[in-house]
C-alpha cells in the first residue's frame, strides 16, 4: 500500500478515490482475500457456492423467460410453447430454468446434510442455521408458485391440492383458501398472483436472506468437517493457523466444483430435461383442465418426502380431521430442523467424533427421507401408507430423541488442529 | 460412516423397486424414434395430413417452422399441406370447431402437438396399431392400449380390419367366427378344445389379427407408416430436440476442457498449502 502511495498510478488513484467513498477494498478483504476459511474443507463444502451459483442462474434465466411469458390463463401455456419453439434458444433458457429448480433443491439438500453431519448449526452459528431454514422455506414457496406458471395440467392440479391443504385449518380454512387463490376456484387470478410472487417478491426475499446468511457466516467464520473452531488457534498476526484466504484458494477450488456441477447439469439439460417425468411431469404437456384430473397427482420430487408425511396422517384426532393433522405433521417436519441447535447436546460438533447412535440416527434420517421421497411420488396404497408412517416416525425420532442420545453416547476425543481434506 | 450410509441407501432402493414394480396389461412393442431420418418425418407429416389433421390440430406450431425443420420448400408446403390458403406463418390448427367436435365424437379430439410427451412415442405407436373390431363400441372399434377410446380407427383403410384372437369365440362377430376358425385350421393352430369350450370361461384375447386383404398396406408397410407418424409427432413435441442434442456435445466437451485447466490452476495454487494431518491422532490434545 505504501508503495502505491509514493508512486500512485491511475488505477490505485481511482481505487483510493472509491475507497474514500465506499468500503470497496475493505469489503473484498473482509469477505474474500482476508476471509480465512479452514483448510480442511471436503467435498461437502462446495454446495453453498453451488447454491449461490444456481440462484444466479435462476435469476438470469427467469429474467429472460419473463420477457416472453404471458401470465394469463389464456396465454400462459401457449407462451411457454412459444418460448420452446420460436424464441431463439428459448428452449435452452426454459430447460436451464426448469432443470435449475431441481438442481437447486438437490444442492440445498446436500448443503443441509453437511450441516446435519458436521454440526454447522451449533454455537456460534445458530443464526446462520435459522436464516438458512428461512431460505429453505422461501425456496419451497418459490418453487411452488413457479410450478403453476406453465399452466399445464399437473401445474394446475398440484397447486389445487396444495392450496386445498390450507382448507384443512379449522374454522378459517375455507376463507383462507379463497384468500390464497383470490377466487372461488383456481383461476387466472391465482396464476397472476403466483406470477407476481414468483418473479418479484420471493426472489427479492431470497437474495436478501442469502446475503444475510453469508454476512452471518463471515462474521463467525466457517465450520469444518472436524467441527473445531480455527479462530481459537491464531498466529502472531492474528490469522488462524488452520485458515487460508478464501480468495484465491477457495475460489479456484470452487471453480472446479462449479465446472463439475455444470457438466452433470448440462447432461440433464441437453439430454434428459424432463428427467423421465421427475423434473417435468408428463401431464404438464397438456394445458390446465379443471375437468380432467390427472390419474395420479404428485408434487415435484423435491417436495415428495413432506407430501408422503402429509398423507401418512390417516386418522382424526381430538375431533379434528386427518387432513388437518397431515398439515401439522408436514409443517412440523419442515420446521423441526430449526430446533437443532438446541436439540443437540453432544460435547462434540462433528459426526466424525460423535458416537455410534448419532451415526446410526443420521443414516436412518437419510434413508427415511429417501424412502418418503419415493413414497410421495407413487399413488397411495395400504402398504405404502404403512411404510410412510414408519418413515415419518423415524424422521421425527432423529430430532426428538437427539437430546437423549447425544448426551448418552460416548464420543471420541476431538483433535486441536484440523485434519483430512485437501 | 460412509459404508453404513451407502449400504442403507442401496437396500432402500432395492426394496422400493421390488415392492412397487408396475405392471401393464398390454405389452407394448418397442419404438425408437429417429429424428435424423428426414424422409420418415416428411412421410409422417403427409400421413398426418391425410389421416389425423382433419380432427387433431397441432396448434402450438407454425407451418413455416415445420417446413423449415423438415427440409420442405415453402411452395411445396403451401401446395400440399396448407390447402386452406392460410399464410405459411399460421399455426397448424384445423377448421373443426370444438363445439362441433364434441357433438360428433362425444369428446373433442385433443390437440396432438405434444402427445408423445404426454404419453410416449412407444405408447402412441402401439395405440395406432391396436384398434380392433368391437361392435359394442359407438365407432365399431376398440383399442388395446387405450380401452374404450372415443375414436374411430382412422388408419383402417391402410391397416385393414383387425380382430381379437381369443380362446373361445363368443366375443367375435358371428360372421368372423368361421373365418377365424378356418384361418386357425389353415395355420395348423386349431385346437377344438380351446375354441369350442370357450363359453363360460374368462376370455383371453392375447393377440390381434388383421384379416388379409382388407387394408391397402402389408403388415410391414403399416408398421412403417405408424412409425413415420409417431416419429413426426415426436419431432412435433419438442422441435429443438435434435439441435439440443447436437449442441450438448460441444457444451459438455468445452466444459471438460475447461475442467482440465481449472484443475491445474487449483493444483498450482494449493501447492502452497501444507496438508493437514491425515488422522486426528496427530493432533490430539497433549497433557501440560
Amino acid at each position: 500500500m505504501s508503495e502505491s502511495i509514493k508512486n500512485p498510478n491511475w488505477l490505485s488513484r481511482s481505487l483510493a478515490w472509491v475507497d474514500a467513498r465506499i468500503p470497496w477494498t475493505n469489503t473484498l478483504e473482509k469477505h474474500a482475500t482476508k476471509y480465512y476459511a479452514p483448510k480442511n474443507f471436503n467435498v461437502w463444502y462446495v454446495f453453498g457456492v453451488l447454491a449461490s451459483f444456481i440462484l444466479g442462474l435462476q435469476l438470469l434465466t427467469g429474467l429472460w423467460l419473463t420477457m416472453s411469458y404471458e401470465p394469463t390463463s389464456e396465454g400462459a401455456f401457449r407462451s411457454v410453447e412459444y418460448i420452446m419453439r420460436e424464441v431463439d434458444f428459448g428452449w435452452l433458457v426454459r430447460y436451464l430454468h426448469s432443470t435449475g429448480a431441481s438442481a437447486f433443491f438437490l444442492v440445498i439438500y446436500l448443503h443441509m446434510f453437511r450441516g446435519f453431519a458436521y454440526g454447522s448449526y451449533r454455537k456460534p452459528r445458530e443464526l446462520i442455521w435459522l436464516i438458512g431454514i428461512a431460505i429453505y422455506l422461501v425456496l419451497m414457496a418459490e418453487g411452488f408458485f413457479g410450478y403453476l406458471l406453465p399452466w399445464g395440467n399437473m401445474s394446475f392440479w398440484g397447486a389445487q391440492v396444495i392450496v386445498s391443504l390450507v382448507g384443512a385449518v379449522p374454522i378459517f380454512g375455507p376463507d383462507l383458501m379463497e384468500w390464497v387463490r383470490g377466487d372461488f376456484v383456481m383461476s387466472g387470478i391465482t396464476l397472476n398472483r403466483f406470477f407476481a410472487l414468483h418473479v418479484f417478491a420471493l426472489p427479492a426475499a431470497l437474495v436478501g436472506l442469502v446475503f444475510v446468511h453469508i454476512v452471518a457466516l463471515h462474521h463467525v467464520g466457517s465450520n469444518n468437517p472436524d467441527g473445531i473452531e480455527i479462530k481459537e488457534n491464531k498466529n502472531e498476526k492474528g490469522v488462524p493457523v488452520d485458515g487460508i484466504p478464501f480468495h484465491p484458494y477457495y475460489t479456484v477450488h470452487d471453480f472446479v466444483a462449479v465446472i463439475l456441477f455444470l457438466i452433470a447439469f448440462c447432461a440433464v439439460v441437453f439430454y434428459a430435461p424432463e428427467m423421465f417425468g421427475y423434473f417435468i411431469e408428463k401431464p404438464n404437456f397438456e394445458i390446465a383442465n379443471s375437468l380432467k384430473t390427472p390419474e395420479h397427482i404428485a408434487p415435484v420430487w423435491y417436495y415428495t418426502p413432506f407430501y408422503a408425511m402429509l398423507r401418512a396422517a390417516t386418522f382424526p384426532l381430538f375431533g379434528l380431521d386427518a387432513k388437518f393433522w397431515g398439515l401439522v405433521v408436514m409443517a412440523g417436519a419442515i420446521l423441526i430442523p430449526a430446533a437443532l441447535p438446541w436439540l443437540d447436546r453432544s460435547p462434540v460438533k462433528s459426526i466424525r467424533y460423535k458416537g455410534r447412535i448419532s451415526k446410526f440416527m443420521l443414516g436412518l434420517l437419510v434413508v427415511s427421507f429417501i424412502v418418503l421421497g419415493y413414497l410421495g411420488t407413487i399413488p397411495p396404497s395400504p402398504l405404502a401408507t404403512a411404510i410412510a408412517q414408519i418413515g415419518t416416525m423415524l424422521y421425527f425420532s432423529y430430532f426428538l430423541l437427539m437430546p437423549w442420545y447425544t448426551r448418552r453416547e460416548k464420543t471420541k476425543p476431538v483433535p486441536e488442529r484440523v485434519t483430512g481434506g485437501h | 460412516m460412509k459404508s453404513t450410509f451407502v449400504g442403507m441407501v442401496i437396500i432402500t432402493l432395492i426394496c422400493g423397486v421390488s415392492l412397487f414394480g408396475a405392471e401393464t396389461d398390454w405389452e407394448l412393442e418397442p419404438m425408437k424414434p429417429d429424428l435424423k431420418d428426414q424422409d420418415s418425418l416428411q412421410r409422417g407429416l403427409a400421413l398426418y395430413r391425410d389421416f389425423c389433421f382433419g380432427c387433431h390440430s397441432l396448434q402450438y406450431q407454425r407451418y413455416e417452422k415445420t417446413a423449415d425443420d423438415l427440409g420442405i420448400p415453402h411452395d411445396l408446403m403451401e401446395e400440399y399441406v396448407l390447402v386452406t390458403g392460410e399464410p405459411i406463418g399460421s399455426y397448424m390448427s384445423n377448421s373443426m370447431s370444438m363445439e362441433d367436435a364434441k357433438k360428433w365424437f362425444g369428446a373433442a379430439p385433443p390437440d396432438l402437438t405434444m402427445v408423445t410427451r404426454v404419453r410416449s412415442p412407444k405408447w402412441v405407436y402401439n395405440f395406432l396399431q391396436t384398434f380392433y373390431i368391437d361392435e359394442s363400441r359407438p365407432f365399431g372399434v376398440n383399442n388395446k392400449v387405450f380401452p374404450n377410446v372415443a375414436m374411430p380407427h382412422a388408419l383402417l383403410p391402410l391397416q385393414g380390419v383387425a380382430i381379437e384372437e381369443c380362446f373361445g369365440y363368443q366375443s367375435l362377430d358371428v360372421l368372423l367366427r368361421d373365418e377365424v376358425i378356418e384361418a386357425a385350421i389353415r395355420e395348423g393352430t386349431y385346437e377344438p378344445e380351446e375354441y369350442d369350450q370357450g363359453f363360460g370361461r374368462e376370455l383371453n384375447c392375447p393377440e390381434l389379427k388383421v384379416i388379409a386383404g382388407t387394408g391397402s398396406m402389408s403388415e410391414e408397410e403399416f408398421e412403417q407408416a405408424t412409425f413415420d407418424i409417431v416419429n413426426f409427432l415426436h419431432y412435433m413435441g419438442d422441435p429443438s430436440r435434435q439441435a439440443r442434442m447436437d449442441l450438448g456435445k460441444y457444451v459438455i466437451g468445452f466444459l471438460i476442457v475447461l475442467l482440465i485447466f481449472a484443475y491445474l490452476l487449483r493444483r498450482e495454487y494449493w501447492k502452497d498449502i501444507p496438508k493437514p494431518a491425515r488422522s486426528p491422532a496427530e493432533h490430539m490434545p497433549t497433557e501440560h
